[in-house]
């Protein structure tokens, strides 16, 4: 096990330094350089040699690297040129609540998810199957902005129950006093990891139904009902956490689009808002810190995967 | 946007030298899948109606004309009503799919080919070489797609060869991945190593052998890449970074009927919408249907 976390936390680390790479390149791939981003085709070139003298990106690029590198460990993720704050504490406000909706839609997903695919295995070939089946492929092939867009078109013009836009202010406290308006956020970022997550519960399931301890428990005359929830759920939903990890890039994906769609003022509006505006800094330390979630995000699953399924731990 | 992609066939290594009896069978099961053909059938229709479709139905769609802007489906000349700036939508909906499909199947096929070149050279060297290509592609799966496009396009203005080029330079990864897999377990096979041994070169072994064995796996792949590259196009195009006007996708259009959805302008919104889910099903199907058919031959074997 210490050799398997070891390996993995090492690689994680790796993977870290690269994506800082990547950033960093993004950054410096720029027509003109960061400064004609920012001063605008009307930068003089006196202007732009101050600028780059002062952000010191008339220094060589590796020199430049280590002192980004070095910035980042100082929690330092540049200041924003519109907003004109730290990124580091824009991020501090906006973060929290993306990962609100983020953890909300998932929770949805799974507790919908989980009971269909169990249902679609159990009448497996039968007119529900093939339903929700259908269904899952129109979810995974419907853009989330236009399922969003019949959301609101739907709930809150056609038939006024929910509001269109997201709770604004602030606080965190704001998302749960003004709940009615995370309703439709919610469902629709839920809806695409339902059809995903259903599809995988009903081939986990299947899978699980041949296994020999099925056959066994049946001959110890359990009934279907506790083989399926005390064994094969069980069983098929370890996997469904490395799922959950590997899917996070997805999430993150979803949740700047749902925000954009709802003005819900979290990461992915600050993420869209920069892009309007060329703030290449926030651009730049969202894209760092989704990378970052992402890689922690699955080698925390990697590790949670395997100490739920002993058999990963001793094959690596 | 899959990042779990759908589990492919294993390697299936007579691919290359098939007897003519196992293609046809691997064809006729995929005309067996109703899906698949129903898949087919749209896409066909789909490219009939961009391409052929403007042929018939000849509209201006270049110069704007607000007298005409916004008029309900049926009105004289306008089957489908016109859009805000007067463009005839029927007409519009042809051209924008032109943009939508040709930047989808160029970044999905130009991705395929990349990630599997790529998935193969780190599968077959191994090693080192494999641990640092794969550390790459993992780091640049760590940032999500979304995120780096949104980045890369407010940076380079898109037009069409832009945005293939970024949508397949975030969409190569799991066909590398993929085909790595693959590598792995076809390196140490007998006719490899027997061309290794008289004295044939990695570069070789990578496209007369790896790669040439994996193209189930590609194929399939590639059908599922076209398809998240179209939402891809349509993400970016809702994001505000899509090609710039008059040129227009399926994306684009539903996103600036989004502005009217107050007013009720549903045509402005729905076929648009329509249009990119049936082409993004039909790939789907078409994908699901051909890795079926793959796994026939696996199974033949």
């Amino acid at each position: 096990m210490t050799g398997f976390l070891v390996k993995r936390l090492l690689q994680a680390l790796v993977v870290l330094f690269l994506v800082t790479i990547i950033v960093f390149l993004l950054l410096h791939s720029l027509p003109g350089g960061p400064a004609r981003a920012i001063l605008g085709p009307k930068g003089t070139p006196q202007q732009i040699a101050h600028f780059n003298d002062v952000q010191g990106y008339d220094n060589p690029l590796p020199v430049q690297y280590g002192d980004y590198l070095v910035r980042l460990f100082h929690g330092d993720l540049g200041q924003s040129y519109k907003l004109n704050e730290p990124v580091s504490s824009l991020l501090g406000q906006r973060l929290p609540k993306t990962l609100i909706l983020t953890v909300l839609s998932t929770a949805v997903a799974v507790v919908v998810a989980v009971p269909l695919g169990l249902l679609q295995a159990v009448r497996r070939g039968k007119p529900a199957d093939y339903a929700l089946t259908a269904l899952a492929f129109l979810a995974y092939a419907t853009p989330v902005f236009f399922l969003g867009l019949i959301f609101i078109i739907v709930f809150s013009q056609a038939v006024p129950i929910f509001p269109a836009e997201a709770p604004q202010g602030t606080s965190i406290g704001s998302v749960f006093s003004g709940f009615s308006g995370m309703v439709l956020p919610i469902v629709t970022m839920a809806f695409g990891i339902i059809a995903m997550f259903s599809r995988y519960m009903r081939s986990a399931t299947l899978d699980n139904l041949t296994e020999e301890y099925v056959r066994t428990a049946t001959a110890k005359g359990q009934s279907s009902r506790r083989i399926l929830v005390r064994h094969v759920l069980r069983n098929a939903l370890i996997p469904l956490v490395t799922l959950l990890g590997l899917y996070l890039p997805t999430l993150f994906s979803g949740a700047l689009v749902v925000e954009s769609m709802f003005n819900y003022p979290g990461m992915g509006l600050l993420f869209w808002n920069a892009a309007q505006g060329s703030d290449f800094p926030v651009l730049l330390g969202v894209t760092l810190v989704v990378g970052v979630a992402t890689v922690v995000g699955s080698l925390v699953t990697d590790i949670a995967y395997a100490l739920l399924d002993p058999r990963i731990r001793s094959v690596s | 946007m899959s990042v779990i992609s759908p589990a492919v066939a294993p390697g299936h290594e007579e691919a290359a030298q098939a007897t003519p009896s196992l293609a046809r069978r691997t064809v006729q099961v995929f005309t067996r899948n109703k899906l698949a053909l129903t898949g087919v059938v749209v896409l066909v229709l789909l490219l009939l109606f961009c391409y052929v479709g403007p042929l018939i139905h000849p509209t201006d769609q270049i110069h704007t004309d607000l007298a005409q802007a916004n008029l309900a489906p049926g009105a004289p000349g306008h089957l489908l009503g016109t859009t805000d700036l007067g463009y005839d939508l029927l007409g519009r909906l042809m051209v924008a799919g032109q943009s939508s499909l040709e930047v989808g199947l160029a970044a999905g096929v130009l991705a395929t080919v990349f990630g599997t070149v790529w998935g193969a050279v780190s599968g077959y060297f191994g090693g080192w070489v494999d641990a640092a290509m794969m550390r790459v592609t993992d780091a640049a799966l760590a940032i999500p797609a979304m995120f780096l496009l949104v980045v890369v396009s407010a940076i380079i203005t898109p037009s069409k060869l832009v945005l293939i080029l970024i949508i397949a330079a975030v969409a190569w990864l799991s066909p590398a991945r993929l085909v790595r897999g693959e590598a792995l377990s076809l390196r140490d096979r007998e006719y490899v190593q027997a061309m290794r041994m008289m004295g044939g070169g990695g570069a070789r072994a990578v496209f007369r052998h790896i790669v040439p064995n994996a193209i189930g796996t590609v194929i399939v792949n590639a059908t599922f890449q076209v398809a998240d590259a179209i939402l891809y196009v349509s993400y970016l195009a809702f994001l505000g970074l899509s090609i710039p006007p008059p040129a227009t996708d399926w994306g684009s259009m539903l996103s600036s009927g989004i502005t009217y959805t107050q007013n009720g302008y549903w045509w402005l919104i729905f076929p648009a919408g329509i249009a990119i889910v049936l082409v993004v099903g039909a790939f789907n199907f078409i994908g699901d249907g051909l890795r079926d058919a793959f796994e026939v031959r696996l199974q033949k074997k």
